[in-house]
């Protein structure tokens, strides 16, 4: 059971080695989008450490779902997904795995990058930090709830918009948990409640996502 | 009796546009969706007949 | 075996048939008479003056857009447990109800708010939850309309409403937390106003006008699904060829 989830989990980010394109293109839209917000609303340094932490969010949530209307389109594309759903190894873990390294992908790098955008928005060093502990718990978040949205548009036709429409909605939890921790410790309530609450959720996303996206996958398949 | 007439009615003590503008557009939006749903019934069985027409012959 | 019975396409589109009139004329009576009591019987409150009103239409489509939702997310379950065809016909047909009284609470409830509050929106708990209300409602519907696959457009829709099902509890909850850290707006929510007997009867009989009218639509478009999927079997044929 483990040897498969590794084995899933090596294939994908093997592919994602070769294609480091794809990889390099989130991780700027990440940028992109939280650069745009400065030259939307001004360059005053409090109110950008007054929006800096929800802004950050929303753009790892974008940048995040840019990458997941391919979690498993090129290998249904190639037939490989075909194969591996009907092998006698459970789906599930095929989902957990692909969640895991959409994650580790895709998710670990934003954490590399969310401390220089937090000094560009003005946050102070503990904000930063504390935004980096909730970008640490959330992301898996995204990268789970996103493969139910991935599973449930696999192959048709307008998919990525549509899951955009799909998953935005049921991240809100994550948003709101992971910015409010960065607000509480710049306003001085603390981020602990915060934090937890993000943490449960991100357990209840590990426990219920994988079987759904895997029904999802099969019923996508059938 | 709440109303002494009908322009204090249609007023709702100052409120009118706020009342009858809740009412009127949840009025509208039963309105469309019963005229849209009668209006499509005609489509689909006309579509149906269609369709079991081509599948026949 | 009863239930069984019911559960077959053709004897539910006949019995469907026969019960439609019954909840359309139901719900236009029970209207009358909440509209009656909210209008002519219900006093004006002491607060709120003659706005509080609105709270006959607001609140029955507030319920109803979350129980929709609920109800759904039963069917969908149950059409994925047992493989029932006609529950996912069900969750189908009731979908663009909900979504209309989902926009419905939202818009009575920005007009309430306006002359309440002073403003028309509020990033209050209720009313942001029941903005992703919508956006869920819009998703599903959405999905369904991207798959042509009938069987695949069934599981679909019923997996996404389900994990709706689970998260609204949690963003209301967020939402909820996030707005007592969030003080910062003057706006104070008054509470509703203390609910005079006669006042809690005309909810009541609206909400329950809002079901009658929901179970007839729902009613005429599940017919409508029905015949549709079974154009194939002599006693749809039957029907099509009627007129």
């Amino acid at each position: 059971m483990h040897r498969f989830l590794l084995a899933v989990l090596r294939r994908d980010l093997t592919l994602a080695a070769r294609r480091r394109g794809d990889w390099l293109i989130a991780q700027f839209f990440f940028v992109m989008v939280a650069s745009l917000f400065p030259l939307g609303v001004g360059p005053e340094p409090e109110m950008l450490a007054r929006i800096g932490p929800g802004v950050l969010w929303v753009a790892a949530t974008l940048a995040s779902l840019l990458s997941l209307s391919r979690l498993f389109a090129d290998d249904h594309q190639d037939g490989s997904l075909e194969h591996m759903v009907l092998s006698p190894e459970p789906t599930v873990l095929l989902v957990l795995g692909k969640a895991l390294a959409h994650w580790l992908i895709y998710g670990i790098p934003l954490l590399a990058i969310a401390p220089v955008l937090g000094i560009q928005f003005n946050l102070p060093a503990d904000a930063i930090l504390t935004l980096e502990i909730s970008l640490l718990l959330g992301t898996p978040i995204l990268s789970l709830l996103g493969s139910v949205g991935a599973a449930l548009t696999l192959g048709l036709r307008g998919g990525g918009v549509l899951l955009t429409l799909l998953i935005l909605p049921l991240y809100v939890p994550a948003l709101i948990f992971g910015a409010g921790a960065v607000d509480g410790v710049m306003s001085g309530t603390g981020a602990e409640a915060h934090l937890s609450l993000l943490g449960a959720f991100m357990v209840l996303s590990l426990i219920i996502a994988p079987w759904i996206a895997a029904s999802a996958l099969r019923v996508s398949l059938e | 009796m709440e109303w002494a007439s009908w322009s204090d009615f249609w007023k709702m003590g100052g409120y009118g546009l706020y009342v009858w503008g809740s009412y009127g557009v949840t009025a509208a939006c039963v309105l469309i969706e019963v005229i849209l749903l009668r209006r499509s019934a005609g489509d689909t069985r006309r579509r149906l007949k269609r369709m079991q027409q081509w599948e026949e012959e | 075996m009863n239930l069984y019975h019911f559960a077959s396409p053709s004897t539910f589109y006949h019995l469907a048939g026969k019960l439609i009139p019954w909840f359309a004329w139901g719900a236009g009576i029970l209207t009358l008479w909440g509209l009656y009591i909210g209008f002519f019987q219900a006093p004006t409150d002491f607060q709120q003056s003659e706005a509080y009103r609105i709270i006959f239409i607001h609140v029955p489509a507030a319920w109803m857009s979350m129980f929709i939702y609920l109800v759904m997310a039963f069917w969908g379950a149950i059409g994925l447990a047992f493989n029932t065809r006609l529950s996912f016909m069900m969750a189908r047909a009731l979908a663009p109800t909900g979504a209309m009284f989902t926009f419905v609470a939202l818009w009575t409830g920005a007009w309430w708010g306006k002359p309440m509050w002073g403003a028309w929106w509020v990033w209050d708990a209720r009313l942001t939850s029941e903005l992703i209300l919508l956006f869920l409602y819009v998703g599903i519907i959405a999905l369904w309309a991207a798959i042509d696959d009938i069987k695949r457009g069934d599981r679909a829709g019923s997996l996404l409403t389900l994990i709706g099902a689970i998260n609204v509890p949690i963003i209301y909850f967020s939402v909820k937390w996030w707005n007592t850290l969030h003080q910062g707006a003057s706006v104070s929510l008054t509470k509703a106003p203390s609910m005079a007997a006669i006042m809690l009867q005309g909810m009541l009989v609206m909400a329950f006008a809002a079901w009658f009218y929901t179970i007839a639509v729902a009613l005429v478009r599940v017919r409508r699904i029905i015949l549709e999927r079974e154009r194939h079997t002599d006693w749809a044929k039957a029907i099509l060829a009627e007129d």
